[in-house]
């Protein structure tokens, strides 16, 4: 009975159900390791859900849906930087107008556009990769191997990239070491001349572009449409793997992956036994408190996280 | 080449409510050690502040070298050789030693990536060149205060400056770790570098320095070459009246036994012996001055004896009542005092006004409440009362107390704390981070309070104050006291060996 659930197509569908909240995760990682708080990942990732399907069906092609799914992205986070890095407003509500900006804008344009709040994506992304074998022409383990690792869709190989270009970035590159001390201790990066308005500002936007990538990747690659209120808490998902994954992009995306096999269980499991499907669909949910009440304890965030940076006046 | 490395002419600069520097006039020579010195407040921080960009002058000009220079952000300063060494250090702790000296101006390997190994054998070399022993691997969060000063001057150096500004570099220092920073500047003095340093402590601007410049209320009141002055003549410009730097005491009759502590043991949270067997006694009119190098379990005994740590063993008599166990409420209404070692962690709440804070302890009785309400009539009128006869300034009772200066801020603590009566008064570090003006108020309500038959603990970790206060003195080395005199024709030297764990 386990061993149907626990299967290759099982592991590939968890690194699918991952790849959205990875590329969150890791923008609020670049977000937080700056020192803002973004927790406006959720309501970025849903505009540019809608903005994907929508700028693809217009354009009648998936990667422009994609180019202007992150430009969204990057343009509310900037509205985010605007507001609590240059006015210094609370970063919390910053994002939290950001969310319930999104949830509004989302259903009017829909209406507006398209007359409904379900939409289809009039084109899908390929798959990239080895074709999957027949039974037969390849071992089980060959077979099993491309499934979970080289079948996906595109987006799937760059988040991959973009993880590992970002863990570089962070923690072995001028630029990686810079962000880190703003998150920390902006005053200290402020007298050895380094911009921490500006590096805020990059750190945010980015963060911005990621989300969005998550979005397009949440309609575009797995819904294949986009309906409303489609991100269903997979922003706040996001940074509790962020949190949980120490706000390193590795730690991060391993974090993901265990969210992901969650909801992968959870689809598994429906259907295959008499537990009401609310409580199923619980799991990935109960799996992000479970794992934040373990780990919060030894993760520290960022120590200036959350505040915005001024000047001290003697 | 100019007369002056650095001349700063007719600086003026003007935050919301102060002017912090008016028409400022200062200059220093190429490879002298020069002291900053004035009350906290005189505008010492802010003019450095403008020297290394941190804040743009409203008036005035600045020649370096006798280049007019506009220094308008910390590059600036870097570019033009200037160092600043900052009074709260600009180390971010959770980065190692080697990341944060190169930060923000990192070697790279492969234009990409940062260079780190190159970046620790530079370090190496540096700390070698001016004789200090410097890890580039270990995090600033796990090095103590005085290695983490040395960091702060390799980084300094690594940008390679000529002219370092240290701020209050002595504030955080143990008295051997002053040692070896003043052997550190001296030897880069040695190698040619200008150095300016503030400070508010005078023995030092005697023992360092080769000129000094005294600011007053943001206005520059003289320069002196150190050699021709003395403490009491650069007291007297920094206050702008004459100070008495040593306290003389009257005699005192001693009463009875106030305070008795009987082989007080305590652990600290990671489980630590802190306090081993402490017995000790305070009697009326009586100053006990613990001495010793902090950390050796000075915080802990007075957590100890306020209630705020719980002890593990051994008995705390108050008047011979057993007061063991007893918890901080109840310890206060039995008229213990308590002038806390970190007087913004545990002195004041930064939020709460002048008024408020001044009831703080006492809110919940009357007058200061009636039924279930404060009455604030009553509590306005105490304000006012005790902003008087303390001095407390500005004396507007509705301030924040985060907006005044920290001697003031210590006015408000002491104030609070001795309109309650005390029988035993506890003063913790009661003088830290004050000026002159300051601590001769402070040291003069101490002595008013043994003239006046109380039972006074004092600690402190500046021997001076220990020695020109105390009538008794204990000294404390790894939570034991190792011996318990009779202030009275005390070798120092001999204290301070006691003081580091070496027996007589």
């Amino acid at each position: 009975m386990f061993s149907s659930i626990i299967s290759p197509d099982f592991f590939a569908s968890a690194i699918r159900i991952a790849i959205p909240l990875a590329l969150a995760g890791l923008g609020g990682v670049y977000s937080e390791k700056s020192g803002v708080v973004n927790i406006g990942l959720e309501g970025m990732m849903l505009t540019s859900a809608f903005i994907a399907v929508a700028g693809t069906n217009f354009t009648k092609n998936v990667w422009f849906g994609i180019l202007f799914a992150v430009i969204i992205g990057i343009l509310l986070g900037l509205i985010h930087a605007i507001v609590s890095v240059s006015f210094k407003a609370n970063q919390i509500v910053s994002g939290v107008a950001i969310n319930l900006f999104a949830s509004g804008i989302t259903v009017f344009l829909s209406w507006l556009w398209f007359h409904e709040t379900q939409i289809m994506a009039l084109k899908n992304l390929p798959t990239w990769g080895f074709k999957v074998p027949n039974p037969g022409e390849a071992s089980s383990l060959v077979r099993g191997l491309i499934v979970i690792f080289a079948h996906h869709s595109p987006l799937v190989y760059i988040t991959l990239v973009i993880i590992i270009i970002s863990q570089i970035l962070i923690f072995r590159t001028p630029f990686g070491l810079r962000l880190r001390s703003v998150g920390e201790y902006p005053q200290a990066a402020d007298t050895l001349g380094i911009n921490v308005v500006q590096m805020r500002y990059i750190a945010v936007l980015i963060s911005g572009g990621l989300a969005g990538l998550a979005g397009s990747v949440l309609s575009i690659e797995q819904a294949h449409f986009f309906v409303k209120e489609m991100s269903g808490g997979r922003g706040f998902i996001a940074l509790a793997a962020m949190i949980f994954g120490k706000w390193t992009p590795f730690g991060t995306a391993a974090a993901a992956l265990l969210f992901g096999i969650g909801e992968a269980l959870a689809i598994r499991v429906q259907g295959v036994y008499t537990i009401p499907v609310q409580f199923i669909n619980m799991i990935p949910y109960l799996l992000a408190i479970l794992v934040l009440v373990g780990a919060i304890g030894r993760a520290t965030a960022p120590a200036a996280s959350g505040t915005p940076y001024e000047k001290e006046i003697s | 080449m100019a007369q002056y490395l650095i001349e700063m002419k007719d600086i003026s600069k003007t935050f919301p409510l102060v002017k912090a520097n008016d028409k400022v006039n200062f200059s220093v020579k190429k490879g002298e050690i020069h002291a900053l010195v004035g009350e906290n407040g005189a505008g010492k921080s802010t003019l450095m502040s403008i020297l290394y960009g941190l804040y743009q002058a409203d008036e005035g000009e600045i020649f370096i070298d006798g280049q007019k220079t506009n220094i308008y952000n910390p590059n600036i300063a870097i570019e033009n050789k200037i160092g600043m060494v900052h009074q709260h250090f600009m180390l971010v702790p959770p980065l190692t030693v080697a990341e944060n000296v190169i930060l923000g101006m990192e070697p790279r390997r492969n234009y990409f990536f940062i260079d780190l190994k190159k970046a620790a054998s530079d370090i190496k070399e540096l700390s070698e060149k001016y004789g200090f022993k410097i890890d580039p691997w270990a995090k600033i969060e796990d090095v103590s205060v005085g290695i983490q000063q040395r960091v702060e001057i390799i980084k300094v150096l690594y940008r390679g400056a000529e002219i370092l500004i240290l701020d209050e570099p002595t504030a955080v220092l143990t008295p051997q770790e002053v040692e070896e920073l003043f052997k550190i500047l001296k030897s880069l003095k040695g190698q040619g570098k200008t150095i300016v340093f503030i400070t508010h402590k005078l023995n030092e601007v005697m023992a360092l320095s080769d000129r000094v410049t005294v600011m007053r209320d943001g206005k520059m009141v003289g320069t002196k070459v150190t050699s021709q002055t003395n403490t009491s003549e650069i007291a007297t410009l920094m206050v702008g009246r004459e100070v008495l730097l040593t306290t003389s005491k009257a005699e005192q009759t001693i009463g009875k036994t106030v305070l008795r502590l009987e082989k007080v043991n305590a652990f600290n949270q990671h489980k630590y012996h802190v306090l081993k067997d402490i017995s000790l006694t305070v009697k009326e009119g009586q100053i006990l001055g613990i001495a010793g190098v902090e950390g050796n379990g000075q915080t802990e005994l007075v957590e100890v004896i306020t209630g705020l740590k719980p002890i593990s063993g051994g008995k705390m008599y108050l008047y011979e009542k057993d007061i063991t166990g007893l918890s901080p409420r109840k310890l206060r209404e039995l008229h213990i005092a308590h002038i806390p070692e970190d007087r913004r962690k545990r002195g004041f709440i930064a939020d709460y006004s002048v008024a408020e804070n001044l009831v703080l302890g006492s809110h919940y009785k009357s007058p200061f409440v009636k039924g279930c309400f404060l009455n604030p009539p009553e509590i306005r009128g105490y304000a006012n009362k005790l902003i008087k006869d303390y001095d407390i300034r500005p004396a507007v009772k509705e301030n924040l107390l985060k907006s005044l200066s920290g001697g003031n801020q210590q006015k408000v603590i002491v104030a609070r704390e001795l309109e309650r009566e005390p029988n035993l008064l506890i003063a913790a570090q009661p003088t830290r981070g004050l000026d002159v003006g300051s601590i001769e108020f402070v040291h003069k309500q101490i002595l008013k309070e043994r003239s006046k038959g109380k039972a006074i603990l004092l600690i402190s970790a500046e021997l001076d104050e220990i020695l020109s206060l105390s009538d008794e003195i204990a000294v404390i080395y790894e939570g034991k006291i190792v011996e318990i005199m009779v202030n009275k024709n005390i070798d120092r030297g001999k204290l301070g060996l006691l003081m580091t764990g070496v027996h007589k």
